[in-house]
């Protein structure tokens, strides 16, 4: 493929994987081309980089597509075939003699943290042992390789070769643990890229670059992330937070300016010999809502809630007041678990342990929940507030209690339900969705995005 | 009209080495980019990664002018762009002599004398070799950056009273951000992209060892893998460069030689803004409690 149809098919397929690239910018990556010298692998991902990525979250799909468009090597590289095997004979446990030289070059190389060994490695133990035999057709698996290289297990003697005596236990092994963790994910990331690309190889790029790539992380559906997605989501909360403050406070200022500061424009106008040329105006008084949030703490919405209620304390400069009430098929207030200053991850672990959130089944139940609130809390909500729900409207077939939460929405200024759901799930099974939807404004709410467009309309 | 500051990425990397400003292979093919296409650089990332530094090391190392705009809420055009000189303009309409024709009294009062010339203007008068710094774009309003695009862009600057502007000589421009809000699609898509990240923890002792002279290697390694671990926690804000290299400082003006929990516990200021960070440190660390609560 000329290099042309490459930079098009490239192009191509980070819109399809939802970077908006302009014409201009593939211009502009087109004749960065022209400048750079192209025998640098990275220094062509440099250029596609700083042409048309501009936005940190859409880098990593951007890089498993640039792998895959532009790969380090073709077949085997130039590593030749791989070493003939000894045919596997008897008992599966037998340790296999090329696996252990690599896991014997890999425990060097993990310890000097030679980044090009690895790599080279990582090609020759893919071309090895990335084929999983039994298939009839040759299918490529990161999991062979990964149990062939194995590089957890290395992980007590790198240990012991880094600290050198050192007693164990402490802060050094801390440090050592870090450095060889980052490195082994270093690795698998590299195990990851090498086995798609000799994917693409048989299969066609196109094809797997629709498979692999992740949606960039503000697109992410917050109910289906996995582990590792929820640390780099609750990483991302702070700066959205911050990002969400900021814009806030300049569309309050964006309005019609303050009564006119008499005093200060006419100071200023004797330097113009008393012309007023500038006029000087009273800041406005910001206006700042309160805020109450209900939220469904069930398993089944769990990390959505988590994510929101770290959201709202994270405003809380934006609010005169947060008061948070969590419930199952209980209700309590759990406001003084998010003290400031408080690290917000304990905060979430005492919340779940220490309030009294659970009555009978410990099963979801909207009505009864709503009931005790405005039973218990009847002077929570008034004119100034904004009241906010979140949660899925699956109220396990049980009393929905309508027309009290009409009542409580009704004394808000405001109030708005917040469903993790995709809108297309609503009203399936036991979700009650639209029948709240007429009491309560439902928004589908299930990333980011739309968390933060949701808040910007908030306040 | 433009003469490339830079010959390769190499070139870069090597002259703003030579100013201790230490680019990875990154950084130098994207500022080579920047400079080779004539296109603002727009550098996003955390506080303290040396958004900034980048710019002043680029105007170090080749000798160019540095012209700086610090942005700021409510920052505006007269600020930011020219403005007349009111004052000066008064004065010279009251001592206009007798009999003077107003058309020429006109002319005058909107000539260069009663210009007063802001960042952007004078980056782009300038005939000398000149980095334009665009700092914190993300603190100004909206109605900034729709003002920048016609100058980024074209280079060039319309005053109505005298005409259209065209810059002699290109300026490196160079915008940081801390992404506080979403800059506009408009603006992006005419600059460059580099997101500058916490660097690896090689290239940081390398920044430690040439920013603090005196100090030795061994602490230096110790140093960043800590600060590698403490990036690692959930932290509230996460240690930056500027202040590994303070906390450097620190241990180098207490005379430790090595960094232990003792060190680490009495010294955790230096690097940790936060007490809700201070406490998760300690208990990941293992550090002794007494000196923190």
């Amino acid at each position: 493929m000329a290099l042309l149809d490459r930079h098009v098919g490239f192009l191509d397929a980070l819109r399809g994987a939802g970077l908006p690239v302009s014409l201009a910018e593939g211009l502009d990556a087109a004749r960065a081309l022209t400048v750079l010298d192209l025998v640098d692998r990275e220094a062509l991902r440099a250029a596609y980089a700083a042409t048309v990525v501009k936005r940190p979250s859409h880098r990593p799909p951007f890089d498993t597509l640039f792998d895959l468009w532009f790969p380090a090597a073709v077949g085997d590289g130039a590593a030749g075939p791989p070493p003939e095997r000894p045919a596997k004979t008897a008992g599966p446990r037998q340790p296999d003699p090329l696996a252990e030289a690599m896991r014997e070059r890999l425990f060097d190389l993990l310890l000097d943290g030679d980044e090009a060994g690895m790599r080279q490695l990582v090609r020759e133990a893919v071309a090895a042992f990335g084929q999983s035999p039994s298939a009839a057709r040759p299918a490529w698996s990161t999991y062979a390789v990964g149990s062939a290289l194995d590089p957890r297990t290395l992980m007590a003697g790198l240990l012991r070769a880094v600290l050198e005596g050192q007693e164990r236990g402490g802060l050094a092994e801390r440090r050592a643990r870090q450095m060889l963790e980052d490195r082994i994910a270093d690795l698998n990331e590299m195990i990851v890229s090498e086995t798609r690309r000799r994917v693409a190889e048989d299969k066609g790029t196109e094809r797997v670059a629709k498979v692999a790539v992740r949606p960039p992380l503000e697109n992410l559906d917050i109910l289906r992330a996995t582990k590792k997605d929820l640390a780099e989501l609750r990483r991302a909360v702070h700066p959205l937070a911050r990002r969400l403050a900021t814009r806030l406070a300049i569309k309050h200022k964006a309005g019609r300016r303050g009564r006119l500061d008499f005093r200060r424009t006419v100071r200023a106008s004797l330097s113009t010999g008393g012309v007023p040329v500038r006029t000087f105006h009273r800041p406005r008084r910001p206006h700042k809502p309160e805020l109450v949030v209900l939220c469904d703490v069930s398993d089944s919405v769990s990390s959505f809630a988590h994510f929101t209620l770290l959201l709202a304390y994270a405003l809380r400069e934006q609010f005169t007041k947060v008061r948070v009430f969590a419930f199952i098929d209980n209700l309590d207030e759990v406001t003084k678990y998010f003290a400031p200053g408080v690290d917000v991850g304990d905060a979430m672990k005492t919340m779940t342990s220490e309030a009294d959130l659970t009555w009978v089944s410990g099963r979801t139940n909207y009505g009864r929940a709503f009931e005790l609130f405005a039973e218990r809390y009847p002077d929570v909500v008034g004119p100034k507030t904004a009241l906010l729900i979140l949660g899925d409207a699956r109220s396990n077939y049980g009393p929905l209690a309508l027309s009290t939460l009409a009542r409580v929405a009704g004394k808000a200024r405001r109030a708005h339900w917040l469903n993790p759901e995709p809108a297309r799930d609503w009203d399936t099974g036991d979700s009650a969705s639209s029948t709240y939807d007429k009491v309560v404004p439902m928004a589908e709410c299930r990333n980011l995005a739309q968390l933060g467009q949701f808040i910007e309309d908030l306040a | 009209m433009t003469s490339s500051l830079f010959a390769s990425p190499e070139d870069v990397r090597e002259r703003l080495a030579a100013g201790d400003y230490l680019a990875d292979a990154h950084i130098a093919t994207t500022v080579f980019l920047a400079d080779a296409l004539g296109k603002p650089l727009l550098v996003e990332g955390p506080a303290g990664v040396g958004k900034t530094e980048l710019a002043k090391a680029v105007a170090a190392a080749t000798g160019a002018g540095l012209v700086r705009l610090q942005c700021y809420e409510g920052l505006d055009e007269g600020r930011a762009l020219y403005e007349w000189n009111y004052r000066k303009q008064l004065l010279r309409i009251q001592a206009t002599p007798e009999g003077q024709d107003w058309n020429e009294t006109h002319d005058d009062i909107f000539s260069d004398e009663f210009l007063l010339s802001r960042p952007l203007l004078t980056a782009i008068r300038r005939s000398e070799p000149t980095v334009l710094l665009i700092d914190e774009m993300d603190k100004t309003d909206v109605e900034v950056e729709g003002l920048l695009l016609e100058v980024l862009s074209d280079f060039q600057v319309t005053i109505p009273e005298l005409g259209t502007v065209a810059a002699e000589r290109k300026p490196f421009v160079l915008l940081t951000s801390n992404a506080t809000r979403e800059l506009s699609e408009a603006l992006k898509r005419r600059c460059l992209y580099l997101y500058l990240d916490y660097p690896t923890p090689e290239r940081e002792r390398e920044i430690v060892v040439r920013q603090v002279p005196g100090i030795n290697e061994a602490l230096a390694e110790q140093l960043v893998r800590t600060v590698a671990t403490l990036r690692a926690l959930d932290l509230k804000k996460s240690p930056s460069i500027a202040e590994t290299i303070d906390w450097a400082r620190t241990l180098l003006a207490l005379q430790a030689d090595t960094l232990d929990e003792a060190a680490i516990a009495r010294t955790l200021g230096v690097v940790l803004k936060h007490v809700s960070d201070h406490g998760r440190a300690a208990k990941e660390l293992g550090l002794p409690d007494a000196e923190l609560s």
